[in-house]
């Protein structure tokens, strides 16, 4: 294997890490378009959706039977905790909301760990055993079946947020909630679809990535911070930012890792520091972000 | 700010009844020890700790209106500046105090520069990154920090002459440091800085038109901010007289910020009852359940939060002013205080208090954090009340 | 109005302060400790009396190493168990488990509250590197026995200072002898790529195998850490792959042991000799990988896996088995770190039973003077043997591959304490 390869090879795995990361950065670019925050629960509640999947395997369901059953159901799940959870915090500081997602998040986690303890979980593969051979690379189908999803998934979210009329109502909503009431939105309406969403597509994100990083109740938490900075690299508006952003810190963190000895596997987490904050110093809303502008 | 006037205008009549709970405070602050089992003067102590880690925290996120999900690094590096100084230079304890204290007003004044570009949401999540990336550099600086191993200091000994026990010299130690920076804390808020501050999260346009330098009061809010979680983190080396690299994971960082919202933003009380929250909270959860202590502990944020939107400071407030609500009216008219008594608090507090039921009135006042609007009249008329004068100086 | 209400809690708080420290001080509790008569005559009796024995653990039942947690499932289910044939000598266990999320300090805290509040007898078993660090010079101020401590770092046997702590699992230094004298034996030449999480166990491990090879021609060409935060070491792999090492050795926990597992076997251009260390070594993480993938992978144990159909008919297993059904109805007794706490728990019954004297010192010299002894479910030849100049109970452990549907042990159980001598700072 030549040099050549090897860095192929390299920026491959990358992008493979960065298409996980970025499946959830997409959810977390919904949450944030519909409803302004920051949702620290948003991994695991995708972890609690791929555990109702494998238990719908797990108890003889097809997997494809058991996917859409999964999505539908977390998509109720969304609705419903944001009519439970996020509805009587509603109106209250930014940060309470967000610290409520935290304790959500606290919940959550220790709720599955009760119900299907913390051994690692075999999650069924939907993509073929095996890959190709690029002229001495290897890429799974594993791999090119995440990035093939979430291409897909940021499509719709784009035509979503772009061209239908429920984009602008979002955006109204995010942005005012109490004009847009005015201007007779219903605005409960609109956050819970707006939960109900991203915990759809969470739901891929946490479907997708479960063979790969297996599952269990902390499997969503590494990613969790990964996504975060995928986002904010992309700006936390824009589902083509997410991807970009993931698939760029995916092979950032890869190759640092591999190659600069300075840095190694063990820094390579600071990486994405440098480049997000590089990347916002210049432009403060990420790289595909809008910038707000206010009226002061 | 006009709620400030207000306050300042009866603190005479005041005087008395506040020097009468403060000795009262400091009564039972004193006599703590002598009356609680060691095991319990410690967990005070720790709260107490805590406490400077939360004001620090308070006067980036509640008076300056910046996220940081970062502070558990900069609690991180006080404990680790501590710690390193006693372990390889045996300096005493007392001569780590203003070095960790030092350095981390530096780090959080090199932290403040970029912090100045970003805002919001960007910047709780870079500064998250930042509280991830410490611990494998604590790894990776092995020589200095005893990497994944971590570093076992001295605790603090109480001196032969006190005739005190372990935790209860201990105990005092950390309680004069909390009650210096707590008090250092509120006054630098009503200093012109606390002031400019505040001024630049109600509006910051605003603030700088009327000449508050914006860029080196963030900045320096930023050092500030970092100072006490770096002074929280030295007291931290001192009682438990251990650090390791994993002690000090981003869930650290969230915890801090989690106690501060809980405890109460913008409120002088609400980092101490924020810190019994963040230290007792977890014990009780493990009571309820001990199947799941998580399972409570989320449950228990949640339900605070629901309880007091505002935070744990906020609910006297927010109980009485509901009684008072209900109370004929002058009964109301005659406890004229609970406005004036919120005066730390965010704006929205006294026009909200039936948040929980009602659909947002004042969706922008309440949002320290990002962009703000003039929706809130009331924000925009009480600025120059507050604000500093135009030729303001350090 | 808040002003009022602070000065009359405050007033309240003083006054019921005032009076209850007139009354009965709490701290008077601390002079409850008990000594011993007779031949024992001074040694601490606190926690235990003709009847009872009071033990507390101190384990993450909430937070990121929450996995680890189960293992107080299985302890409690053994002290249940023999609580209910009459006990320990005739004392019935008491056994109180605390939280600490796996950070240091509650792990102080929860230290204290157990010696403090609830006055244990002892401290059995503080999981982790750095909890158990955090509370060690506590404990042995206090002269409280830390034994059996559920981490194999090094540190607990080589220190001098902390006589009251000990170590039970083999250290991690031993765990990797027996791989470097396994790979001396079989492949003297070998090119080692070496994956390990960056903490003290991963960096015992490694620098304990480096150590073990120097001198001999095998080479580490390759190293790669990860952190426990890290969502998945794929990009680890990668890198490894590249040295073209004929052995890997994996030095992981459960999760990232199942992905490494599976990133060696989906490259199909490099097939090293797969080693996993014990902690990665349970058939529940290899199964998720599946187990056409797993074939031939090495590992080295020392107690018996439940989740191994070829111990389903041992005794000792059939009564772990059922007592953990009877006591810890939702614990899953195939998880090994289940069958851990009974194994751990059944060595501290054994140390128990061999006290001179029924006294906290009596536990101490106990259980650092072990005599091959035998323990239910350790595999049939390992022992726990401790003495003068030896404070690590387990450093015996026996190969094993992975063939069909289990593991295989194979060659002799491996005494790293004769092959390489004791270990040393």
């Amino acid at each position: 294997m030549s040099a050549v390869t090897d860095l192929l090879q390299q920026v491959v795995e990358g992008l493979g890490s960065g298409a996980v990361y970025a499946s959830l950065a997409l959810a977390l670019v919904l949450i944030h378009r519909f409803t302004g925050i920051v949702n620290f629960a948003q991994g695991e509640l995708a972890m609690l959706s791929t555990y109702v999947a494998w238990q719908l395997v797990a108890s003889g369901m097809p997997f494809w039977l058991a996917l859409p059953v999964t999505l539908a159901v977390s998509f109720a799940g969304g609705m419903l905790v944001e009519r439970i959870v996020i509805r009587p915090v509603q109106g209250a500081p930014e940060l309470t909301v967000v610290i409520v997602t935290v304790g959500l998040f606290i919940f959550v986690n220790a709720l599955a760990g009760l119900i299907w303890s913390f051994t690692v979980k075999d999650f069924p593969q939907p993509f073929p055993d095996g890959g190709l051979d690029l002229a001495g690379v290897r890429v799974d189908w594993s791999t090119l079946g995440i990035i093939g999803v979430v291409a897909v998934v940021m499509g719709v979210l784009y035509l979503l947020f772009q061209h239908t009329s429920i984009g602008l109502v979002m955006r109204a909503v995010a942005c005012n909630p109490a004009s847009a009431r005015l201007s007779g939105i219903w605005v409960g309406r609109v956050l819970m679809l707006g939960w109900g969403l991203a915990a759809t597509v969470g739901a891929v994100s946490g479907v997708l990535v479960a063979p790969v990083l297996f599952l269990e109740p902390n499997m969503m938490g590494g990613v969790l911070i990964y996504a975060f900075a995928a986002a904010t690299l992309g700006g936390f508006d824009s589902p083509v930012g997410a991807v970009v952003g993931g698939l760029f810190v995916g092979v950032a963190e890869t190759l640092t890792g591999a190659y600069v000895g300075v840095i190694g596997a063990d820094l390579k987490v600071g990486v994405p520091l440098v480049i997000i904050l590089a990347v916002l110093l210049v432009r403060p809303q990420g790289l595909f972000g809008r910038a707000a502008v206010e009226r002061a | 700010m006009n709620t400030i006037t207000a306050a300042l205008g009866t603190d005479r009549a005041r005087r008395p009844r506040a020097a009468l709970t403060v000795l009262l405070a400091a009564a039972a602050a004193v006599g703590a020890p002598f009356y609680f089992a060691p095991f319990q003067v410690f967990q005070l102590t720790m709260v107490l700790l805590y406490a400077v880690a939360l004001a620090g925290l308070n006067l980036l996120v509640g008076f300056g209106g910046q996220i940081s999900l970062g502070h558990g690094a900069f609690f991180a590096a006080g404990a680790y500046t501590a710690a390193v100084m006693l372990d390889r230079y045996d300096t005493g304890h007392l001569a780590t105090l203003p070095a960790a204290a030092a350095g981390c007003f530096l780090l959080g004044l090199g932290f403040g520069v970029p912090a100045l570009r970003l805002r919001g949401l960007y910047l709780a999540l870079v500064t998250l990154s930042f509280a991830v990336f410490l611990p494998p550099l604590l790894k990776r600086l092995e020589p200095v920090t005893g990497g994944s191993m971590g570093l076992t200091v001295d605790k603090l000994q109480p001196p032969a002459w006190s005739g005190l026990a372990e935790d209860q010299w201990t105990y005092f130690v950390v309680l004069a440091v909390t009650v210096v920076a707590l008090l250092l804390a509120r006054n630098l808020l009503r200093s012109r800085v606390g002031r400019a501050l505040l001024a630049v999260r109600d509006n910051e346009s605003a603030a700088e038109v009327m000449g508050v330098r914006l860029s080196l009061h963030k900045t320096l809010a930023f050092a500030w901010s970092a100072m006490f979680a770096g002074v929280a983190g030295c007291l931290y080396t001192w009682v438990i007289g251990f650090v390791s690299p994993d002690s000090f994971s981003f869930v650290l960082s969230i915890t801090l910020l989690a106690g501060l919202v809980v405890g109460g933003l913008a409120s002088l009380y609400g980092p101490l009852l924020g810190a019994a929250f963040v230290m007792y909270v977890p014990s009780v959860s493990q009571d309820v359940s001990e199947a799941a202590p998580g399972v409570v502990f989320g449950l228990l944020i949640i339900t605070v939060m629901f309880v007091a939107p505002t935070g744990l400071a906020g609910l006297p407030g927010r109980v009485l002013g509901a009684v008072s609500r209900r109370l004929p009216r002058t009964t109301a008219a005659l406890d004229r205080t609970p406005e004036a008594d919120s005066v730390p608090e965010t704006d929205s507090v006294p026009e909200a208090d039936s948040v929980p039921e009602a659909e947002p009135k004042s969706p922008a006042g309440s949002r320290p954090a990002t962009t703000l609007t003039p929706a809130d009249p009331a924000v925009v008329d009480a600025e120059p009340v507050g604000a500093p004068p135009r030729t303001e100086k350090e | 109005m808040r002003k009022t209400t602070a000065l009359r809690a405050a007033a309240a708080a003083t006054a019921a302060l005032l009076t209850a420290t007139a009354c009965s001080s709490q701290r008077g509790q601390d002079d409850q400790s008990t000594t011993a008569g007779g031949a024992c005559k001074g040694q601490q009796t606190t926690g235990i009396t003709d009847k009872t024995i009071k033990l507390g653990g101190i384990y993450p039942l909430s937070g990121p190493a929450s996995a680890y947690g189960t293992i107080s499932k299985g302890v409690a289910a053994y002290f249940k168990y023999v609580n209910g044939k009459g006990g320990i000598d005739g004392r019935k266990v008491q056994f109180i488990v605390r939280d600490d999320g796996y950070q240091p300090p509650k792990a102080v805290e929860e230290a204290r509250r157990l010696v403090e509040q609830e006055k244990v007898f002892a401290v059995f078993q503080t999981l982790g590197t750095p909890s158990t660090a955090a509370v060690w010079d506590y404990l042995n101020k206090q002269k409280v026995p830390q034994p059996f401590v559920a981490t194999g770092a090094s540190a607990w046997g080589t220190d001098d200072k902390h006589p009251w702590t000990i170590g039970w699992q083999p250290n991690y230094v031993a765990e990797a002898r027996v791989y470097a004298k396994y790979l001396k034996d079989k492949k003297p030449k070998a090119k080692v790529a070496v994956l390990y999480q960056n903490d003290d166990f991963g960096k015992d491990l490694l620098g304990g195998f480096k150590k073990a090879v120097a001198g001999s021609g095998i080479k580490v060409v390759a190293e790669e850490s990860y952190e426990v935060t890290d969502p998945s070491v794929s990009a680890q792999m990668a890198s490894l792959s590249r040295s073209k090492a004929d052995v890997l050795l994996d030095v992981t926990t459960p999760k990232f042991g199942s992905q490494a597992l599976a990133a060696d076997a989906r490259n199909t251009k490099w097939n090293p000799l797969h080693i996993v260390n014990n902690v990665a070594s349970s058939a529940a993480v290899l199964q998720p990988v599946g187990f056409k993938n797993v074939q031939g992978v090495v590992s080295a144990t020392y107690f018996k896996d439940p989740a191994d159909p070829q111990w389903a008919h041992d005794p000792e297993m059939k009564t772990y088995m059922n007592a953990l059904h009877k006591y810890a109805p939702d614990a899953d007794p195939a998880n090994q770190f289940n069958a851990y706490g009974w194994a751990v728990a059944s060595s501290l019954h054994k140390a128990l039973d061999a006290m001179k004297c029924p006294t906290r010192e009596g536990l101490r010299d106990a259980v650092r003077n072990l005599k091959d002894v035998k323990v239910g479910l350790l595999l049939p030849d390992v022992t726990l043997s401790t003495g003068h100049g030896d404070a690590f109970p387990l450093e015996t452990m026996q190969l094993m591959r992975f063939k069909g549907e289990r593991w295989q042990l194979f060659g002799k159980p491996v005494d790293t304490r004769k092959e390489f001598g004791p270990l040393t700072k």
